[in-house]
């Protein structure tokens, strides 16, 4: 091997005590020292609101078919993974770690006083706030101001993607888009540029032009750190050619790097299947299959699977019964995928749904979701989950 | 000329520099008073096509592949025209004021649809209405078949109601969240049952699929139709509080003030929501032009690339590089990210769209490499993804390569004719940007051109645009 890795892992190396320069051009000296094996999370959002009983198959329940007569997956035709459920005939992937034993199911998951409207639900889940209060930052922008607070790192979590969301925006510190290391790079790689952040300097009156300035400060000092980082130990495993899959690649170039990063954040969709439920369910679970597939294959094959928690959710489920159109409308609790070389528990997790006692038509939560980001923040990344949450959540036991 | 409108042009940075704000909205507003022309993005091709399916009483559903495959492609194209249509009245039409109105209801009413003469359609209610009365604008926008196919109307029977367009009428378009209950929702979808469109996009009310008993919306109750409900929507005070301040994020501060917003609204709902008048409140008022209420905004990415093509008219040889940048910075018309339109502000600004803003005159100066490629356009548009998709392969073609573009520079050269060499950077800075700069005059002296009067004018200002100040309003 060419490039000899270092002992340390660096965590922290762009801590600085202000955002802005000329700090930052010096920002790799502060060294903090992690153990090899960084543990990590790679969160996947099914944007849209993916209809959880059409992935999760409450196979034997004569209620479901009755519900779904044109939408309900036969029993013949689901992946079965137990007696009473099975999966999408188009997760092999995912039944396949079900049956190795790394993947964990949790029914009905999903907060008090649902609501169905897509970005309100999305917000609720991003901000890990109660359906009647409106909060402006992100569960994991909050982890990384109580990771570093005072310090700069956006590069503690990462959103593959081309825009950042909510979830990751803190108070002080955000997390950041990147679509490519290359192209994040290739952007920042101008000397005005750095000469124009460089004449700037804080102030205690922030105007809303500051902002701007903040986040090129941060872009530039951050562009080149996880460029080098992507080409240290780029994956050289087999990905589907789809955007999920590249992105997958990145995550798992990153993850095998030296790089700081804690949380990783990826979205697929549009799973909004108020009509032709179906065929657009199959195409999305297909480029999904493929590409958590491959990128658990190359986990394990560079002994790293164990270090890495992957889980997905969506902003809701749908309605039991299936609509006129072919699909069905916006619903409330969900079942999330658990998948990991590290678990504590797998197999499905709890109960799967009541379909004898719902809400209207729509699944009744039996396990919040705050209680499994306060599981990841304390138990995977031992973080102080009640400062980030701003409020104590029982820990489940799958890490 | 930012806050109303879409920067000043070129051609009038001289006569500006004499006219009374509150003078140069009078001119505006008459300006916009006239009926706006139709936006036609489609040809006689695809209108060919599309009476030859009509004709034969076919939906599209019904198509082969093939033809569904051309006409869809056809589709496509024209909406991406239409963008580009309606992309060059913001930088080229007199009536500044009308479009810029016109692209703040765009977002309010956000929908997405595949139907190009729906989109048509539904542009020239909201153009036509955009500072007339929001009575109208709202039943035109409710009936057009945009909406109505977008918010799945068509499927809101009485033996199955779908709640999409009755929840969003309340959440989006008129009071907002927590003003009424799931109720509200369920009651009001069944007063709009049997609301739908045609082939031709004409509003059809479907009798035998609306739900005739009585319903109770909002504390009323009665055999309510749609209009019942739109009536009681508006009605309510607090449908004027929630467009007013939704107005006032837009036009004056994201930070609302209060007491200002409720005058407003007040005077809008007594109005009997004359769009027109509210506005001129606005734009007359003294705090209007506070020092905090100036250059607070940051540019949503239409409102940055029209005004750069006002400020510096320009051929593109390829337009396509236009919806690039729009695609990139996260905001393509007729494409937003769902109902509830682009939330704006700050959520325009992360890593990455930071820097293209910085690099985009230089793009547009062919002095640097589009090097960057837009997503899928994948995000929540209600399941319809795959018809969609903005025709990227064509915009991935663009990658790579310089834009290629030619700018008429002799209309803003004619602006600093009169200035001293010493006083340009200054002069262009207070040309340019809405707050004062905090980078040094040196630093642009530095990096510019310095070979040639012309040559320094040109890249000192392109260097201006360059800067986090460009991106305010």
């Amino acid at each position: 091997m060419l490039i000899k890795r270092r002992e340390f892992l660096q965590v922290g190396s762009l801590a600085t005590a202000s955002f802005f320069v000329p700090k930052f051009l010096k920002a790799f000296e502060g060294y903090q020292m992690v153990p090899p094996g960084n543990k990590v999370v790679v969160i996947l959002q099914l944007s849209g609101g993916n209809d959880g009983l059409n992935t999760v198959i409450p196979v034997r329940n004569d209620i479901y078919y009755r519900s779904r007569p044109k939408l309900g997956i036969e029993k013949t035709k689901a992946l079965s993974i137990t007696d009473e459920v099975g999966l999408h005939p188009a997760l092999t992937s995912f039944a396949d770690a079900f049956h190795d034993g790394s993947m964990g199911i949790l029914n009905s998951v999903g907060y008090p006083n649902p609501d169905r409207s897509h970005f309100r639900s999305m917000d609720i889940w991003h901000t890990a706030s109660q359906s009647n209060e409106y909060v402006s930052t992100g569960w994991l922008g909050r982890y990384l101001d109580a990771q570093c607070s005072g310090c700069g790192v956006p590069t503690q979590a990462l959103e593959i993607d081309d825009t950042l969301s909510l979830a990751l925006k803190g108070e002080q510190i955000n997390g950041l888009a990147l679509k490519d290391p290359k192209r994040l790079y290739g952007t920042a790689n101008e000397k005005f540029f750095k000469d124009v952040a460089k004449g700037y300097h804080d102030h205690h009156d922030e105007k809303p032009v500051d902002y701007l300035y903040k986040t090129m400060a941060e872009t530039l000092s951050s562009a080149d750190y996880i460029f080098k980082q992507s080409k240290l130990h780029p994956s050289t495993a087999d990905y589907p050619n789809s955007e999920l899959g590249k992105s997958l690649k990145t995550i798992a170039s990153l993850i095998y790097s030296e790089i700081n990063t804690k949380v990783y954040y990826v979205s697929l969709g549009s799973f909004d299947t108020h009509i032709n439920q179906e065929n657009q369910q199959q195409r999305l679970f297909k480029e999904l299959n493929d590409s958590v597939g491959a990128f658990m294959k190359d986990l394990k094959a560079n002994n790293r699977f164990n270090d890495v928690l992957f889980f997905t959710f969506s902003e809701f489920g749908r309605r039991v019964s299936q609509n006129a159109s072919g699909g069905t409308d916006h619903g409330t609790a969900n079942s999330m995928f658990l998948i990991g070389g590290g678990l504590k528990q797998q197999g499905i997790l709890n109960a799967m749904p009541d379909l004898t006692d719902l809400d209207e038509g729509d699944l009744k939560y039996k396990v919040d979701f705050k209680n499994v980001y306060a599981t990841v923040l304390n138990k995977w990344l031992g973080a102080d989950d009640q400062k980030i949450l701003n409020k104590k959540y029982d820990y489940l036991k799958f890490v | 000329m930012w806050r109303a409108g879409f920067g000043p042009a070129a051609a009038q940075l001289s006569e500006f520099a004499n006219l009374k704000p509150t003078d140069l909205y009078h001119a505006l507003q008459k300006a916009s008073a006239k009926k706006p022309e139709y936006l036609d993005a489609t040809d006689d091709y695809l209108k060919g096509l599309v009476q030859g399916i009509q004709n034969e009483g076919k939906r599209l559903q019904q198509l082969d592949k093939q033809d569904k495959k051309n006409v869809m492609q056809q589709v496509r194209y024209a909406i991406r025209n239409l963008n580009l249509l309606w992309l060059s009245k913001m930088v080229d039409s007199d009536q500044q004021l009308l479009e810029k109105m016109a692209f703040f209801w765009h977002g309010h009413f956000a929908s997405r649809n595949l139907n190009v003469f729906y989109q048509q359609e539904m542009l020239q209610v909201i153009r036509e209405n955009a500072l007339g009365s929001f009575r109208d604008l709202l039943y035109g926008v409710s009936k057009s078949a945009a909406m109505l196919n977008f918010l799945n109307a068509q499927q809101n029977r009485k033996d199955h109601p779908n709640e999409n367009f009755a929840r969003e009428v309340m959440e989006l378009f008129t009071l907002g969240r927590g003003n009424y209950t799931e109720h509200d929702i369920k009651e009001a979808a069944r007063a709009f049952t049997g609301w739908g469109s045609n082939l031709k996009g004409d509003f059809m009310f479907r009798k035998f699929q609306h739900d005739e008993g009585s319903k109770t919306v909002l504390g009323k109750s009665g055999n309510f139709i749609g209009e019942d409900v739109l009536d009681i929507l508006l009605e309510q005070k607090q449908c004027a509080k929630y467009i007013t301040q939704k107005v006032y994020r837009f036009f004056v501060n994201e930070n609302v003030d209060q007491q200002r917003v409720s005058w407003l609204a007040d005077r809008f709902y007594k109005s009997d929501y004359n769009i027109g008048k509210l506005m001129e409140d606005i734009f007359t008022s003294d705090w209007f032009y506070d020092d905090k209420n100036i250059g607070t905004k940051i540019k949503s990415p239409v409102e940055l690339l029209a005004g750069i093509q006002r400020i510096m008219p320009m051929q593109l040889e390829n337009e396509e590089a236009l919806l690039l940048v729009q695609r990139l910075l996260g905001q393509v018309l007729f494409y937003p990210p769902n109902v509830a339109g682009w939330p704006g502000g700050k959520s325009w600004i992360d890593s990455s769209t930071v820097m293209l803003r910085m690099r985009l005159p230089n793009l547009l100066n062919e002095q640097d490499d589009f090097n960057v490629r837009p997503k899928s356009d994948d995000d929540q548009m209600m399941g319809m993804m795959d018809k969609q998709q903005v025709s990227s392969k064509k915009a991935v073609g663009a990658i790579g390569k310089p834009i290629d573009v030619t700018i008429d520079w002799k209309p803003y050269m004619h602006a600093f004719e009169n200035v001293s060499r010493e006083a340009l950077v200054p002069t262009l800075n207070a040309t340019l940007l809405q707050v004062p700069p905090t980078f040094a005059t040196d630093l642009i002296k530095t990096y510019a051109d310095g070979s040639s009067r012309d040559a320094f004018i040109r890249s000192a200002s392109f260097l201006i645009m360059s800067t986090p100040e460009y991106q305010m309003c």
